[in-house]
């Protein structure tokens, strides 16, 4: 059950659009910065499989420039 | 204990959040989360909102802090606080989990029998009066010292220096200032005559270039570095990081020049060439306001007990000077310092330029240097030179690291040296402050005893038999540890240490005093831009925990100074600062009056005719100018500033076949200088859990050490291991190795050398030789 955090850059005068879009995908999590252009996204799947899928939901975001890899996390599913 | 898989979820989440919030603030200093700072109130809350320094550095942010029932439970920037404009830094969000760490010391202790034994405040400090008075008996007064802090407020440091200056007689008052801020001083005494920068950090919305010295900005000075990038994003100025390692603040710099460590002498010497040859000089500047002087060289490095230096200034004409200059051509410094000519050239052009306004922005890589006060000499006389001195955004600004190292220790002179307005040596200033301490003039010693190098040697020899430390951790931040440490643990020592947390200090104490923390007492704090800052008490100490003003107080009124300690405890604090105000006195270091401070997030000083003074010495911004002129630089007796003859020296141990590393230590953006704060605060911990040490890849590469390594240093004073780090946050230069000093576990200062700059006496922790090898 994969956890990870990263930092979302929207591309300039894009970041409402991108907490817009990031706000629909049920597997996102995301804090905006007050102040700067960039998101703290928590991503949290149940398989490596949706975790594909998610990749390729957020790839697929226009406003999106770069997702940074903070950390990651993997808990055991039955424990 | 049980975790449910729900919360182990939760807690891995709020772990993955907290790793990005982290990353986020070291990439965008000052960033706000706002959302997640109010997820931490609680629900319907009605928080008592109030304001205060921040704890931790020397930059002074403004912050409030939201109180509910009796417990901080909040922080935010404090947008009305002209330092922050609102924002903080990582360890600024989570300062007030400071407060809370399960091992808060709340209980008196006393040693006996080789354990610690709780007992009551009353007890604690009856023995400390009376063991003080026992040694002073029968080793003298000169047997018992202080040793405090930057972080002591300043009331703290007055009531410390009065006790000990002033009623028991003796200069045995040091502070560990010493260690990273004492070069400023005397850098800043040398050139002008007054200590602390003349300048603020409203020089930030004026400058053109910021030159950053040795300064890892991004992550010491988190804050003020994100006004910089802010100016950058508004108006395209330069940022140049002039450094040994490449880092954080190199990687968000314009331009990163690296030059091989001590040389920053060469280098400043050959920017003055460049200015003169070039006739980049500001000639009626120079001829108005400066003169020439050039002093003692080849002045040792302290490495020997005893050592004693007192440089003899001598005055020299701008011919000398520009003779003296020929050895720092571009091509020369580039031969010493590994910087290229073009890189001396665009740095010297920087300042040459007569369009450009350039603020240089300095802390311990000028000022832990064995030749520091020269360095500091050296970037004042670049300004000098330029005429780019005391207006907005033409300022030399040297940085601190705590949050009163200025406001204490530096204005109210807790130094072996100083007394509140002057030095000891002089007969005027030790008759107007024993004036206002109520005490004979002859109680106060003329001469200084021992700075804080010397007052550990001291210890370790004998001549000491009595220290209190307060709001320190000298077992982790002293050089060449082992000696400092085995000795303060000697027979017939006795050692009363005042803190929040058990360190290592604590470790050596025959007494434990908790210490009440920050905004669970009333003070004041000053900050680098000479802002002083009030708090009040907001929290109730733990347990018995008393504020170090209080201590003091209370052993002096126990050692028979009733009458100069008059102080009520419900008001003490501002008794304590309306005294301490008499001491300045004056257009040149007026203080404002406590209600001032209590209404505003602070004031500069000199603080005159109801406003605070931005720039001094400048006739303008300055009602102390009083000669006429555009400038008046009046800590000289002429009016004049000086331009010193400074040459490059080698530091005190370079590597060498044996030892052919170079060792440098210093901090990181997670942790307040020795951890024991910030290492209590769970996100700032496991975000930095340990120490390590920083290896160029090209090094770890040639060695077969990898990221996470062990790998062993020696130097001539011991060896240490420690997990590599390759590639990761910072990259030393080739040959060059960085470790970082906040893990105690990792006490990197056992192997560190405590070599001095004879005239600042602080030490060099940036350079001593070292081996490397993989374990």
């Amino acid at each position: 059950m994969p956890i990870k955090s990263y930092l979302a850059h929207p591309h300039e005068d894009k970041k409402e659009d991108l907490i817009e879009a990031l706000s629909t995908i049920e597997q996102c999590e995301i804090m905006a910065a007050q102040n700067k252009d960039v998101l703290i996204l928590i991503t949290e799947t149940e398989n490596k499989a949706e975790e594909a899928i998610l990749k390729e939901k957020l790839d697929a975001i226009k406003s999106l420039k770069l997702l940074a890899m903070v950390s990651g996390f993997n808990t055991p599913q039955n424990n | 204990m049980y975790t449910s898989m729900t919360n182990r979820r939760k807690f891995i989440k709020k772990m993955a959040m907290l790793s990005a919030m982290t990353a986020a603030a070291a990439m965008f200093p000052g960033i706000l989360f706002a959302d997640e700072q109010e997820r931490g109130i609680p629900d319907g809350s009605n928080l008592d909102w109030k304001k205060a320094p921040c704890r931790f550095c020397g930059v002074g942010c403004g912050v409030l802090i939201g109180t509910e029932n009796g417990k901080a439970v909040a922080v935010k920037g404090d947008p009305k606080s002209p330092v922050n404009k609102g924002l903080c830094c990582v360890k600024g969000y989570h300062s007030i989990i400071a407060l809370y760490g399960k091992d808060r010391l709340t209980k008196p202790l006393i040693k006996k029998n080789g354990q610690y034994v709780e007992t009551s405040m009353k007890e604690a400090l009856d023995l400390i009066a009376s063991k003080m008075k026992e040694t002073i008996k029968e080793y003298g007064k000169d047997a018992v010292s202080i040793y405090g802090s930057g972080q002591w407020t300043i009331p703290d440091g007055y009531v410390a220096s009065k006790l000990f200056k002033g009623c028991i007689g003796t200069n045995n008052v040091e502070a560990n200032a010493r260690l990273c801020m004492a070069t400023a001083v005397t850098g800043f005494l040398t050139s002008f005559g007054l200590d602390e920068p003349m300048g603020c950090y409203e020089d930030i919305d004026y400058a053109d270039t910021f030159v950053l010295w040795g300064n890892n900005m991004a992550e010491m000075h988190p804050v003020l570095f994100s006004r910089l990038l802010d100016q950058r994003l508004k108006k395209g100025v330069k940022i140049i990081d002039f450094a040994t390692r490449t880092t954080r603040t190199s990687m968000a710099a314009d331009r990163s020049i690296l030059f091989k460590p001590q040389t920053d002498l060469a280098v400043a010497n050959a920017i003055c060439y460049e200015i003169v040859h070039n006739g980049w000089m500001n000639r009626s500047f120079v001829e108005e306001h400066c003169n020439f002087s050039k002093g003692l060289t080849d002045m040792g490095y302290g490495l020997e007990d005893g050592y004693k230096f007192t440089d003899k200034p001598e005055k020299i004409n701008f011919e000398d000077y520009k003779t003296f200059l020929e050895d720092y051509t571009p091509e020369k410094a580039s031969k010493i310092s590994g910087v290229t000519v073009k890189d001396i050239k665009y740095l010297a052009a920087q300042f040459g330029d007569p369009n450009k306004k350039v603020m240089s922005l300095w802390c311990m890589g000028m000022n832990q240097h064995s030749r520091g006060t020269w360095m500091n000499n050296l970037v004042y006389n670049i300004h000098l030179l330029t005429g780019k001195i005391s207006e907005p955004g033409n300022s030399p600004f040297s940085l601190t690291g705590q949050p009163s190292a200025c406001g204490t220790v530096r204005e109210v002179g807790t130094l072996t040296h100083k007394l509140p307005h002057g030095v000891v040596t002089n007969k005027e200033h030790r008759e107007f402050a024993a004036k206002i301490w109520d005490v004979p003039v002859e109680n106060i010693p003329s001469k200084p005893t021992y700075h804080t190098v010397e007052m550990f040697r001291a210890l370790d020899r004998g001549d000491i038999r009595f220290m209190w430390i307060q709001v320190t951790n000298p077992m982790v931040s002293m050089p060449k540890l082992k000696r400092y440490r085995d000795g303060a643990k000697k027979e017939g020592r006795f050692i009363v240490v005042s803190d929040i947390y058990p360190t290592p200090t604590t470790d050596i104490a025959d007494v434990i005093l908790p210490s009440a923390m920050w905004i669970e007492r009333e003070g004041m704090y000053g900050n680098s831009e000479r802002r002083t800052q009030y708090f009040e008490q907001m929290l109730e100490p733990p347990g018995e925990a008393m504020s170090d003003t209080m201590q003091l107080i209370e052993v002096a009124k126990r050692m028979g100074y009733e009458k100069q300690f008059y102080y009520k405890e419900e008001t003490h604090i501002e008794e304590v600062y309306n005294e301490y105000r008499k001491h300045h006195v004056g257009k040149k270091h007026n203080m404002a009056p406590l209600e001032v401070l209590k209404s505003q997030p602070g004031a500069l000083w000199p603080y005159v005719d109801g406003k605070s003074t931005k720039w001094r010495f400048n006739s303008k911004y300055d009602p102390a100018c009083s000669n006429g002129k555009d400038f008046h630089f009046y800590g000289k007796p002429d009016g004049k500033a000086i331009i010193w003859q400074r040459p490059y020296e080698p530091a005190a141990e370079e590597p060498d076949a044996e030892y052919p590393f170079w060792l440098g230590t210093g901090r990181v953006v997670e942790h307040w200088h020795t951890g024991s704060m910030t290492r209590r605060i769970p996100v700032l911990h496991k975000a930095m859990p340990h120490g390590y040490v920083e290896l160029h890849p090209e090094d770890a590469k040639r060695m077969q050490i990898r990221n996470g390594d062990s790998v062993k240093l020696t130097t001539r004073r011991g060896e240490i291991i420690l997990p590599a780090s390759v590639d990761q946050r910072g990259i030393p230069a080739p040959m060059q190795v960085f470790v970082p000093f906040f893990d105690e576990n990792m006490l990197i200062n056992d192997i560190t050398l405590d070599s001095f700059c004879p005239i600042s006496k602080e030490p060099d922790y940036k350079k001593c030789a070292v081996k490397v090898e993989k374990v």
